[in-house]
């Protein structure tokens, strides 16, 4: 039987078992529209702007590992989603947005709501597609999956113009596709990896620093297993958090810019460094010349050839996924006589629980005004480490970061590559799409949730039960920070004047609003948002914290991992 | 150092604009990049000539290959290779001039493929420093016009770049 394109649309959606599509409709899509107004496979959430479109998918697909799927309009709907594409491809989130186009007709003729969709995408994505002729939807839309989902993920934009949707052919969805000029590498080369597993058998002060990519291919539990073999120290960057307990004693915390002393001295000064699904970025490593260490080896992960040797030079790199890859190390090094040298791991080990009692991460505790560390501490507690966690940018995301100890994966989701203002609240409400049943915080601040503030009504409407956690310091505080550090203190336009209400503005969209003061009130009040009374309900914390607080420790950019600000 | 990169990719709408995008996205130098369909149609060949350090070659060629439409990546400068380059070059042919130009053209094995009272259109083929010499013995007041192809390259002998 012959089908419309916007049919075919559609059903393959059902037939890649997509669950949520988060979009926006207008002109360019009302056919497709039309069809998933018929059908009842997936469930369409509207939301209020196509950026949270994006990012309520991007939330859902980290949680889950599951491709996200965003639907929006040409033009202008596609032009709002640009934001929420940039923030998925930085850290490699599985994406498929399927975009309205202007008539194939006209393309070109700067008709109304017409954009280059896929030239305005081009280096935001993994790749994109302009659907031309409607029986190259299924192949697309299948491509886009397999793409999207495949090797190093990311979003991959499918723009389909309007008559292309209109249009008849028969439907048949492929079974699978092949693309001779894709071909992700799984499994690493056997010869670097017994290579990597001798060089870390003979590690005098080994160090393993682990990344997304641990996330994203799933390998907390191999990480884990190989990590309690060896017995060896490790740190995470933002985006790695939970891909290894955060509460295990072998765990040293966060690294980088706003990381622990302890993680930053022993990544400069270990003697073999295995890198696994992490990149070397900027603000992990600072400047790659402070970086360099003589002596030092470096052993990197990555199912991204382009990321190794990117900002560092490296002595094994293994081109891989690291599920693979881990699981097969770590049955080499079951399977040799030798151990690392178990006297000079501990000499190792008592130089960084030299470094750990700096106790870097103190801060006041008794404090008149509510520190923000504490909250996000108390949060933790409450929630008993279980809570799904999202956050904005800006010094409450580097505190979630630092004090919410995730021990399993897929609980901390942020926009760490682009970092997205605005991220947060969307992202949570896909990750409680995912999860209905599960405890879902948003930590935010007061300039970050007013940039997507309207999904409140989103949550309203699909009675999204969220916690949002504001740290409110009426500053763009990470703003401010720099601007006290770097800047003499000269504050430009990192105030944050005129708020409103933030409890009556939740209540007025129909959902609980609080206005927390005092650091007493603080426990009292995260253990009714999260207790049962309030399980059903979106309830809005509005924390007035401590104005100066600034996030420590800190590396100045472009400065190395041991020039760090303590406090 | 300078590469000479060559590489096959799907012959689709936009593949071309990938791979212009990805060079300067990434603050990347081409010198020249060329680009036509092969003798399989669904495939173009481009060759590509840049600039850089070995680490920024290395990571060219990765970035190249990780464009969804690249299927292969070859750095022709690695191993011996073939460069040619086609130009066309309008002269004056006037007087002194016309006889002058032939000349040249002859020592540098140009052809000439259009006269008028006035011109001549040279046509010369070559690396790239030939034409470059070329330009150079030519009397800078005689060029009205000049117009390259920039390089194509091929591997010598076994080095076949083919899917
Ligand atoms: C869309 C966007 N615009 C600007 C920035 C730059 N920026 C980074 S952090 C920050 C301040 C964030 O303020 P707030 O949300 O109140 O959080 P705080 O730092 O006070 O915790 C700004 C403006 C950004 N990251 N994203």
């Amino acid at each position: 039987m012959e089908l419309t394109g916007a049919e075919i649309v559609v059903r393959c959606l059902a037939e890649e078992g997509v669950e949520f599509v988060f979009g926006y409709p207008g002109g360019a899509v009302l056919n497709i529209y039309d069809e998933v107004f018929k059908q009842d496979k997936f469930k369409h959430v509207l939301v209020r702007h196509e950026q949270a479109a994006v990012h309520a998918a991007d939330g859902y697909a980290r949680a889950t590992g599951r491709t996200g799927v965003a639907l929006v309009t040409s033009g202008p709907g596609a032009t709002n989603a640009v934001t929420g594409i940039a923030t998925a491809y930085m850290d490699s989130i599985p994406l498929v947005v399927i975009s309205g186009q202007v008539p194939t007709a006209v393309i070109g003729m700067d008709a109304f709501q017409e954009v280059d969709m896929v030239g305005i995408t081009r280096p935001c994505v993994k790749h994109n597609f302009l659907v031309k002729d409607v029986k190259d939807i299924a192949e697309t839309l299948k491509k886009a999956f397999y793409i999207a989902s495949t090797g190093r993920p990311g979003p991959v934009v499918v723009d389909i113009p309007k008559d292309v949707t209109q249009l008849k052919t028969e439907f048949a969805y492929p079974k699978k596709v092949t693309m001779r000029s894709y071909n992700p590498v799984i499994k690493g080369h056997t010869g670097q990896i017994k290579r990597a597993a001798q060089m870390i058998l003979e590690a005098k002060r080994p160090m393993i620093y682990t990344g997304g990519g641990v996330v994203l291919s799933n390998a907390a539990e191999e990480l884990t297993r190989f990590t309690r073999l060896l017995g060896f120290p490790l740190t995470s960057t933002l985006m790695g958090l939970g891909g290894y307990p955060g509460s295990d004693p072998q765990f040293t915390g966060m690294l980088g810019m706003h990381g622990t002393y302890e993680a930053n001295m022993a990544m400069q000064h270990c003697d073999v460094l295995i890198a696994i699904g992490a990149r070397f970025d900027d603000r992990v490593i600072g400047n790659p010349e402070h970086f360099f260490q003589e002596g030092r080896r470096i052993i990197h992960i990555d199912i991204d050839p382009a990321s190794i040797a990117k900002r560092v030079k490296v002595d094994v790199p293994i081109v891989g996924n690291v599920k693979d890859v881990l699981a097969e190390m770590t049955k080499l090094i079951l399977a040799s006589k030798e151990t690392p040298d178990p006297a000079a791991l501990k000499t190792w080990w008592t130089q960084i629980e030299l470094w750990r009692s700096r106790d870097c991460m103190k801060y006041d505790r008794n404090s008149d005004l509510i520190k923000p560390q504490y909250v996000v501490e108390k949060m933790h507690e409450v929630t008993r480490g279980e809570a799904y966690v999202t956050s904005d940018v800006g010094q409450h995301q580097m505190w979630a970061a630092q004090y919410y100890k995730f021990d399993q994966p897929r609980r901390w989701i942020n926009s760490g590559g682009l970092g997205t203002m605005g991220f947060g609240l969307p992202a949570a409400m896909g990750v409680q799409f995912a999860h209905p049943d599960a405890a879902v915080a948003c930590i935010t601040g007061e300039g970050s949730i007013q940039m997507n503030i309207q999904e409140l009504a989103t949550c309203k409407q699909f009675n999204l039960p969220l916690k949002i956690i504001l740290l409110n310091n009426r500053y763009l505080g990470m703003v401010r920070q720099w601007q006290e550090f770097f800047y003499g203190n000269r504050y430009a336009e990192s105030y944050m004047d005129a708020l409103p209400d933030f409890a009556k503005l939740a209540e007025s969209y129909g959902h609980v609003g609080m206005k927390i003061e005092k650091p007493e009130d603080v426990e009292g009040a995260l253990k009714e948002a999260f207790g049962p009374e309030l399980k059903e309900r979106l309830v809005f914390m509005n924390f007035i914290t401590d104005r100066t607080e600034n996030v420590c420790p800190m590396i100045p950019a472009g400065k190395g991992l041991s020039e760090m600000i303590l406090v | 150092m300078r590469h000479i990169i060559s590489l096959l990719m799907e012959n689709e709408a936009g593949a071309l604009s990938r791979v212009a995008g990805l060079f300067s996205a990434r603050g990347y130098n081409i010198e020249s990049l060329t680009v036509a369909p092969t003798e399989d149609e669904t495939l173009s060949r481009m060759t590509i000539v840049t600039r850089g350090s070995d680490d920024v070659i290395e990571q060219i060629t990765k970035q190249l290959n990780k464009l969804i439409d690249v299927v292969k990546v070859v750095d022709l400068s690695e191993a011996g290779h073939l460069e040619r380059e086609l130009m066309l070059v309008k002269v004056r042919a006037e007087g002194e001039l016309r006889e002058e130009m032939k000349r040249m053209s002859d020592i540098f094995r140009g052809r000439i493929v259009d006269v008028t009272e006035k011109t001549y259109i040279i046509e010369l083929t070559g690396p790239g420093h030939k034409l470059d010499a070329f330009l150079e013995a030519l009397d800078k007041g005689a060029i009205l016009e000049t117009v390259r192809t920039g390089a194509s390259g091929i591997g010598r002998g076994d080095r076949i770049l083919k899917i």
